[in-house]
């Protein structure tokens, strides 16, 4: 590059040379010498309560240093921690232990681990521990979970409904028979958001090191979440925080499923503790389908209801949230609190009633999935439009204009409660209407439904926002900053040390451009060091879209903070005043005055050594800065699919994907264009073929990629972007956040083209050939 | 335990000779006993692709190769498609076009790719969509993928190719 990269500029990512020659660390390239390795004994029932565990002969196995059952590490260990327990989880419902006691209750619920000397080991030393299990009858399907004559995860508290919020209805009640008596209309239906696995391709893992003497833990594991992960981890096992480290390495992919302390990272520390020896733990993938968080399993009554115009007058919304056995840190919190708050979408809906039932069932834990809580609220605004504009015979892309928040209405107060920071959601329909050519498409819908022949065509829209950049003050437990330390050596390098922990986002390069533009110096001058407690500042990690308006601004905040310092210190060496000293492509002047300049560089090697800085100016260039937002951002856009069904298969094919989003300011449009791409692919991925099943006694029927359908590239279209860009004031760069978007705006696309493509008001997801089948022959 | 055996294999142009349990893994036997970590794990059963390597010169799954059968045999990984310090035309492509994220799928990418454009120096898009089937990636919706062995597959035709420096 050799030259300063502007923000905005596509440049290529850094982290690249070491990833496409096959140099990057990854968790499980870890060897640490003496290391053991622990596989993990996993529950082959959904529920059953466990008479008695045999270890002796794992035991006696050559090569086994241990075998740790619950008893264990009963009193040595904590529980598995819950960021915001609800109901009754306050007195103990759903809490986990990191290994099953007295009751297993979901396939893959841990049971023992083994620790070996090597993995093969290990795993044979597995096979051995005897577990004698009284099978009980499992609660699988959420609704039925929650009748009286459910069998029960918790028989003590007499339901698996750990929480219920239900108002009364005698408001909305009065908005819908007021619609009614106006001539308008009320649709209802029932739509599921079905559980789906995150899969990212490196599954889950942990290399932890105990040094007995220092009485300190080095923990190497695969996360979202360094900090905290290190702040968990140490109450739990009972060390002061300071002797823990955590360091992640290269991650490969998380999508919310590494945001998480699991039962086998606690398990793995309390084994290091306990022989004094280094030991591995990395998942296999049918590990990862069965015991790493799954996402969504929501079902949702709705009810809305428009004026004969179109105009949505009240949204209804009943949701069951499936928590599956245990609440992981956020299970129980993912439809109320990240979902609710955005339910009335981008659309001026006045009244709006919220309830919900969280209940536990005989699956693993949902948690924060790419978009957690957002998709299935984005899902249910995009389909309850198609709704009333099927109902109404109306155009869904006028019904969405008509319903639209106006730009000059911001910042607006939903009724559901979140507060827009900015928006033009008619820009972005509008473009990516005239990209699709929707007049057109729907001209060519006609001709071919007059026709009556050939595929079924089906034309589907999602105008999505969503809430990022959490959070504000005030609304979690803990305050959700991010951090930034940057140092600026004596040769002009700037090192940054972020406490954001990117895991293919390419923060490395985004965040070295914005200190690039803001100084004028070279990208390659920038140095983004992330992911290991010791080194970087507290912070909060890389999940919900944060990372750039969150953690970039505390980046560009403290790039401010030693401008300011460098150039009282430019000022000095130019014998001029401060006040007068300005910063340009890397050069240091009075302003007026560039000829007589002196170099970032000369600034910086003139604050680290020199020994006549003026009174009062410390030495060093040296901040670290915490950025905590006031408000949340509101990225947007409207999607366009485009899909064709055959009749006799029911197979469908998205034949054409438009994408308009906005997500603020770009700092690097390639980047962003790639989060957008599998963005939608993991959307479509959920609307056409992703499906976690469970059979009715709790067994996983899709426990390996053979059964559990991920999207490949021969089914996906090339997509076709664009953007729009409405910058917030809500952070210094502008930013909002776009790696939740596409798969928020994706999904709802591709369902309401499957129910325009069919006929129907709904269909529910995913569209696999003979779930639509069924519903064109139903007809 | 089952008695080791003996077995020699070239990887990226070396041989080694090493005693190895008949079940070993070939993915674990580059990984674990030849420390070659550049080759991936990602489903244990033959789906996502990210173990793949070339066995004499046709892309293979590691994952579910034994290391006895690759006795006798060479073995090319991700670490030994290009010299030191420089770029095969496919990994300069994953590089220019953002064909990557996490980048823990891309080694068995690229050496999918590799296999593709030697069956098929010139792919449309789709042939280069259905020739990667066997490779997942949860990150990229493999539209820069499909981009990236475009990319490649022009700099292999034209011939322009050159070893590209890393940048270090």
């Amino acid at each position: 590059m050799g030259i300063a990269a502007m923000l905005g500029s596509p440049i290529k990512r850094r982290e690249d040379p070491r990833l496409i020659t096959g140099q990057a660390t990854y968790v499980d390239d870890i060897k640490l010498p003496g290391m053991l390795h622990m596989a993990v004994l996993r529950s082959p029932y959904g529920h059953a309560r466990i008479k008695s565990i045999n270890t002796e002969a794992a035991r006696n196995q050559p090569g086994v240093v241990a075998v740790y059952t619950a008893e264990d590490l009963k009193g040595a260990v904590g529980d598995v921690a819950v960021a915001v327990p609800l109901g009754k989880m306050t007195e103990g419902m759903g809490i986990r232990k990191p290994l099953a006691e007295g009751k297993v209750r979901f396939y893959g619920d841990p049971v023992a681990v083994v620790i070996a000397q090597d993995r093969y080991t290990a795993r044979d030393a597995r096979d051995l521990i005897e577990v004698d299990y009284e099978p009980l009858p499992a609660a699988i399907d959420v609704e039925k979970a929650m009748q009286p004559d459910a069998p029960l995860l918790y028989e003590e508290f007499g339901t698996n409904v750990a929480f219920s919020m239900h108002p009364s209805t005698e408001e909305i009640d009065k908005v819908f028979e007021q619609t009614k008596a106006d001539g308008g209309v009320v649709v209802k239906t029932r739509m599921v958001n079905q559980r789906l696995a995150p899969v990212p391709i490196e599954t889950r893992g942990v290399v932890v090191e105990y040094h007995k003497a220092l009485k300190t833990l080095n923990v190497w594991s695969s996360s979202q979440i360094p900090h905290l992960l290190r702040n968990i981890l140490a109450a739990t096992v009972g060390l002061p925080q300071h002797q823990v480290r955590v360091i992640v390495p290269e991650v490969g992919g998380g999508f919310g499923c590494k945001l998480n302390v699991y039962p086998e990272e606690i398990c793995a520390a309390y084994a290091a503790m306990k022989t004094g020896q280094p030991v591995k733990w990395i998942e296999d993938r049918s590990e990862n389908l069965a015991a790493t968080i799954h996402g969504r399993d929501q079902v949702d009554y709705v009810e809305v209801a428009a004026t004969k115009e179109g105009k949505i007058t009240g949204l209804k919304i009943h949701g069951i949230s499936d928590l599956g056995a245990y609440s992981q840190l956020f299970t129980d919190v993912i439809m109320i609190a990240f979902g609710f708050p955005v339910s009335c979408g981008a659309y001026d809906i006045p009244n709006i009633y919220l309830s919900g039932d969280i209940v536990f069932t005989n699956k693993v834990p949902t948690d924060a999935y790419r978009g957690a809580g957002r998709p299935e609220a984005t899902y249910i605004a995009e389909r309850a439009i198609d709704l009333v504009a099927r109902e109404l015979g109306k155009d869904p892309a006028e019904v969405r204009r008509l319903n639209f928040i106006k730009p000059d209405q911001f910042p607006y107060k939903s009724a559901a409660g979140a507060v827009y920071d900015t928006g033009n959601y008619e820009g972005a329909l509008d473009k990516a209407l005239q990209i699709a050519d929707y007049q057109n498409l729907r001209a060519e819908q006609a001709r071919r439904r007059a026709a009556g022949n050939g595929k079924l065509m089906g034309i589907g829209l999602s105008s999505y926002i969503e809430i990022c950049g959490f959070g504000p003050k005030g609304t979690a437990p803990v305050g959700l900053y991010e951090s930034a330390r940057m140092r600026v050596e004596q040769s002009g390098t700037v090192m940054v040390y972020t406490g954001s922990s990117p895991h293919g986002q390419g923060e490395e390069t985004t965040f070295a451009q914005i200190v690039a533009e803001e100084y004028g110096i070279p990208v390659e001058n920038v140095m983004i060091i992330h992911g290991d407690t010791d080194s970087t500042p507290e912070g909060r990690g890389t999940y919900g879209s944060r990372t750039t308006a969150v953690g970039g601004s505390a980046v560009y905040e403290a790039a401010q903070r030693l401008k300011e310092k460098m150039k009282q210190i430019a000022a000095h060496m130019l014998e001029a005043s401060a006040s007068d000293v300005t910063l340009e492509d890397g050069k240091f002047f009075v302003a007026g005055s560039p000829q007589k300049a002196v170099t970032f560089a000369e600034v910086a090697l003139t604050a680290n050594l020199s020994n006549t800085l003026p009174p009062g100016i410390e030495p060093g260039l040296e901040t670290t800065v915490f950025w905590e937002p006031d408000a949340c951002v509101f990225p947007f856009g409207t999607h366009v699919c485009v899909v064709e069904v055959d009749k006799d298969t029911g197979e469908a094919e998205i034949t054409r994907f438009v994408a308009v989003d906005d997500c603020g300011r770009q700092l690097n449009p390639m980047l962003v264009q790639g989060q957008v791409h599998g963005g939608i692919a993991q959307g479509v991925g959920q609307a056409m073929w992703e499906g976690v099943v469970y059979g009715e006694d709790g067994q996983l029927l899709t426990g390996t990629l053979m059964d559990y359908a991920m999207p490949i590239a021969s089914e996906l279209p090339s997509f076709e972007l664009d953007h729009t860009v409405t910058l917030t004031p809500v952070n210094p760069l502008g930013v909002k956040g776009v790696g939740e978007a596409g798969t928020i705006g994706s999904t709802p696309a591709v369902a309401n083209a499957i129910a325009d493509a069919l006929g129907v008001a709904h269909v529910d997801m995913p569209f696999k050939p003979e779930n639509l089948w069924r519903v064109i022959h139903q007809a | 335990m089952a008695m080791k055996r003996e077995i020699t294999v070239t990887v990226n142009g070396k041989q080694y000779h090493s005693s190895v349990e008949p079940r070993l893994l070939l993915v674990h036997y580059l990984r674990d006993v030849l420390d070659l970590t550049g080759t991936h794990i990602g489903c244990d059963t033959s789906q996502c692709g990210a173990c793949t390597v070339l066995l004499n010169g046709e892309s293979v799954k590691s994952c579910t190769a034994l290391a006895v059968q690759a006795d006798g045999c060479e073995v090319t990984t991700i670490e030994g498609l290009a010299p030191e310090g420089s770029l095969h035309p496919i990994q300069e492509g994953f590089w220019e076009k953002h064909g990557l994220q996490c980048g823990f799928c891309t080694p068995g990418m690229i050496m999918a790719s590799y296999q593709l454009l030697k069956d098929n120096p010139n792919p449309t898009e789709e042939e280069i969509r259905k020739g990667l089937e066997g490779n997942i990636c949860r990150c990229t919706g493999y539209q820069n993928i499909v981009r990236a062995v475009q990319y490649a597959a022009e700099q292999m035709r034209t011939g322009t190719a050159e070893p590209v420096g890393t940048g270090d």
